[in-house]
């Protein structure tokens, strides 16, 4: 992967962000955690407890991480159905992501949304979206009525290479730069839409263009690089930041699993997916980092893996043991009193 | 001790498997996501991964056994310092004794299927039970509301049109609410296209009253966004037949994800404009949505008919926590009515209206076929028919109280609207009556509805697809049998 950004605009001149090793360290543990929670997911996916579609986010954790310690508390984050490790980043509460996973009463939708749909009002994350591009124009609204109120804050707007084919897309980036609005628009290239490479998808692969009839900035990023993330995302975002209106990423990066937990992933071979995890896994590469750093010794990073290791632990069993939903919640939520 | 690895279950309606062949060895080290082996699924060969690190102790079952059931000890993991004693003392059994995958087809129960065992009077209207399996109404689909009162006639009116009503409730609400905006094509600098938002860029300004490009998908699932984070958008459709563009974000993003959040997530936002046919525009410009967003839980639906009421259900439903598709009629923009001075007038949604009373038989309509149903009922009324006219006024939640209390009074109804007819409200409320009024008709009930074709261009077919008050009296006279 290339370390070099490419770029439609280069408008600011913004110092990128240096990663000091405590804020390196804090993201390698956040990291880990989206891994090893995924990891427990796809486990009890395969004991029977967690049901229907479950798309796991191993192998992209970098892209989320890097961009979230961009991010202030009261930035809103939206994304689409491969959403457990946003959520993570977001700060919710693993117990909570897992027993909605296992559709119990404490999960975070109180076991009526499943993997795909889980929202946090408190964390500023609404979702969590099961159609493809649909939080595209959603999130374009977050970001209309942070305007609207004159916040000081940003959207994280989140899609895939394969939401980038729709049309609303192009509706929500249109209306964005046309309004101004305070929206970064992410998109996590993972080289494939469900079975789909980019390249038989989209007649232009450099997804960083996408924008570019809309006069608004994109930048090409090494998502398997969290470093590199904030880096080079830094002065875009802060521009987005100052009012300067939307900007599209393309991260690059790679989902090791399959689409969802039922994809064989037949459409890529296995030399591809090894030769990612081994030459560019983002943990792994962190891990360099902060061992070079002097931070944390190997011994340190054991302790970590078993601390994350307890919390993932922890929130399995939360989830197995928490109860069902009450019948009575079959009919409750559906309206609002008025 | 060591890591018991299960046969996962790797397709939703994966069962049990075959182990194509071990890609490991005992002995060999592995670490989280080393591919341990191919099974055979019922769909395809997938690859299982190691979620642990270690060294595969033991291979408890080897490549080529076949229907290995779900959740069978498949290998163990040694843990870094143990070594193969171990394995001596692990028993065979799963260390996290999962649950057994429960079938993925459960059997329907047999009183979802069986065929309603009691008489309709067993389930009565105004006592909704959420447990009885017999009351299908057990959400939020009809009012539990008692039966609407008459309303009493209004102090101080004035004289205006449906367009004005509707122009002054948004302008009285967007006063009392900063939070509320308005967003459409055409809706700002062109005064909108039907002009019923003549002078809110004025009195606003442009942040409040937004023109938007003709991208309806974009602005509605922006709405949607805006309304999630707490504004109170109202979206105005230049007409309705566009919303198809945008029914993904109405139903999907707008109308489930208060549920899907287990309530956290509420979108306060009113989807607005004219519904149904117009005049001379053709199929693609001419429908009727209602039944369609009526079918959905999580949406309120209203369409009105008079002044009076567009004026105070708009308000209602701009003020209501929920989305709301207000359907107006793009004839009715220009009929005037009286209306209430009063800047607090409210129409509560979910509560229908008697324009007529009448004791023969009920009429049921909104929105335009109102006007309509209230000629026909002069016209029947001249032959010794005396028809009891309800504006629905709401469709979701419907007011079934209103309409049981009605027929059990005329023993007759009749259902009009100018949709088409399969599916349609019409089709509903019927059944519904048949549910909860069966044993008080003396007639079975009938529609009146547009016919079942895209509507024609010709002034002549247009004419002979959508109901008059002709067709209304013949329906009429047929069910009371006259």
């Amino acid at each position: 992967m290339s370390a070099s950004p490419r770029k439609t605009t280069r408008r600011s001149s913004a110092q990128p962000v240096v990663v000091p090793p405590e804020k390196l360290l804090q993201q390698y543990r956040m990291m880990l955690l989206i891994r090893r929670f995924e990891e427990k997911a796809g486990q009890l996916y395969g004991m029977g407890l967690i049901g229907g579609f479950c798309h796991l986010y191993i192998g992209q954790e970098a892209v989320v991480t890097g961009l979230q310690a961009l991010g202030q508390a009261n930035d809103a984050v939206i994304t689409s159905y491969r959403d457990h490790g946003h959520m993570l980043a977001c700060g919710m509460d693993p117990k909570g992501v897992m027993a909605e996973l296992t559709g119990r009463a404490t999960g975070y939708s109180r076991g009526k949304g499943g993997s795909m749909h889980m929202f946090s009002r408190e964390k500023n994350f609404f979702g969590g979206h099961g159609i493809v591009a649909a939080q595209v124009p959603i999130g374009t609204g977050l970001a209309f009525a942070q305007k609207y109120r004159a916040e000081d804050a940003i959207t994280f707007c989140y899609l895939g290479d394969g939401a980038v084919n729709q049309g609303q897309v192009y509706e929500s980036f249109n209306m964005a730069a046309l309004w101004g609005l305070p929206v970064v628009y992410v998109i996590e290239n993972n080289k494939y839409g469900m079975g789909t490479s980019v390249e038989r998808a989209s007649s232009n692969v450099e997804l960083f263009r996408r924008g570019q009839a809309y006069g608004i900035p994109g930048m090409q990023i090494d998502g398997m690089d969290v470093v590199h993330v904030q880096q080079q995302a830094s002065a875009i975002i802060a521009d987005v930041r100052a009012g300067k209106g939307p900007c599209v990423l393309e991260m690059q990066t790679y989902r090791y699993r399959g689409h969802s937990m039922s994809d064989p992933a037949k459409y890529r071979s296995k030399e591809e997916v090894s030769r990612m995890r081994q030459e560019h896994d983002p943990i792994d590469h962190a891990k360099t980092l902060l061992l070079a750093t002097g931070i944390v010794d190997e011994a340190g990073l054991k302790d970590i893996d078993r601390e994350i290791k307890a919390i993932v632990g922890e929130a399995a069993d939360f989830a197995q043991s928490s109860a069902e939903p009450d019948a009575a919640e079959l009919f409750t939520d559906v309206l609002l009193e008025a | 001790m060591p890591i018991t690895v299960l046969l996962p279950a790797l397709s939703p309606t994966m069962t049990d498997g075959k182990i194509a062949r071990w890609l490991v060895k005992e002995g060999d080290v592995v670490t989280s996501g080393t591919v341990l082996a191919e099974v055979e699924t019922d769909k395809a060969t997938m690859e299982i991964e190691c979620v642990d690190d270690g060294v595969l102790g033991k291979i408890l079952v080897q490549a080529g056994d076949t229907a290995v059931p779900v959740n069978t000890p498949i290998a163990l993991i040694l843990e870094e310092g143990e070594d193969a004693s171990a394995l001596d003392a692990t028993p065979n059994a799963p260390v996290a004794s999962p649950a057994p995958l429960e079938p993925a087809d459960e059997p329907v129960s047999a009183a979802v299927i069986a065929p309603l065992p009691v008489s309709s009077a067993a389930v009565a209207v105004g006592a909704l039970d959420s447990n009885n399996p017999l009351d299908i109404t057990r959400t939020a689909f009809v009012s539990s509301d008692p039966v609407t009162e008459p309303e009493a006639p209004f102090a101080k009116v004035t004289h205006m049109t449906v367009r004005e009503a509707l122009r002054d409730a948004m302008a009285e609400e967007m006063r009392r609410d900063k939070d509320v905006f308005l967003m459409g094509e055409e809706v700002a600098q062109y005064n909108g296209a039907y002009k019923v938002s003549q002078g809110l860029l004025d009195e606003f300004g442009a942040a409040r009253v937004i023109d938007t490009p003709i991208t309806e998908m974009g602005f509605t699932g922006l709405g949607v966004g805006a309304a999630m984070s707490g504004l109170k958008p109202i979206i105005e459709f230049m007409t309705f037949n566009f919303s198809m563009q945008a029914i993904d974000h109405i139903i999907n993003s707008a109308a489930k994800t208060l549920y899907m959040s287990g309530g956290q997530l509420g979108t306060p936002i009113v989807f607005r404009g004219p519904n149904g046919s117009a005049a001379r525009v053709g199929a693609q410009h001419s429908q009727c949505y209602a039944s369609w967003y009526a079918h959905c839980p999580g949406l309120k639906v209203v369409s009105p008919y008079s002044a009076a009421d567009a004026k105070g259900l708009l308000k209602a439903a701009i003020r209501d926590p929920n989305p709301v598709v207000f359907l107006e009629n793009e004839l009715l923009y220009g009929q005037s009515f009286d209306v209430p001075d009063d800047p607090d007038y409210i129409v509560p949604l979910g509560r229908a209206a008697i324009r007529r009373a009448g004791s023969h038989v009920t009429l049921t309509a909104f929105s335009r076929m109102v006007g309509v149903a209230l000629a026909a009922a002069e016209e029947l009324a001249k032959d010794g028919i005396e028809a009891e006219v309800i504006d629905l006024r709401t469709l979701r939640p419907l007011d079934l109280p209103t309409i049981v209390h009605s027929v059990k009074k005329t023993n007759h109804i009749v259902s009009i609207e100018e949709g088409w007819p399969y599916a349609g409200i019409g089709s509903e409320i019927l059944a519904l009556i048949s549910e909860y009024a069966f044993d008080w008709l003396d007639a079975p009930p009938l529609r009146v509805t547009g016919k079942d074709i895209p509507l024609p261009y010709a002034v002549n077919l247009e004419k002979m697809s959508l109901p008059d008050v002709a067709d209304i009296v013949t329906v009429v006279k047929t069910v009371c049998a006259r």
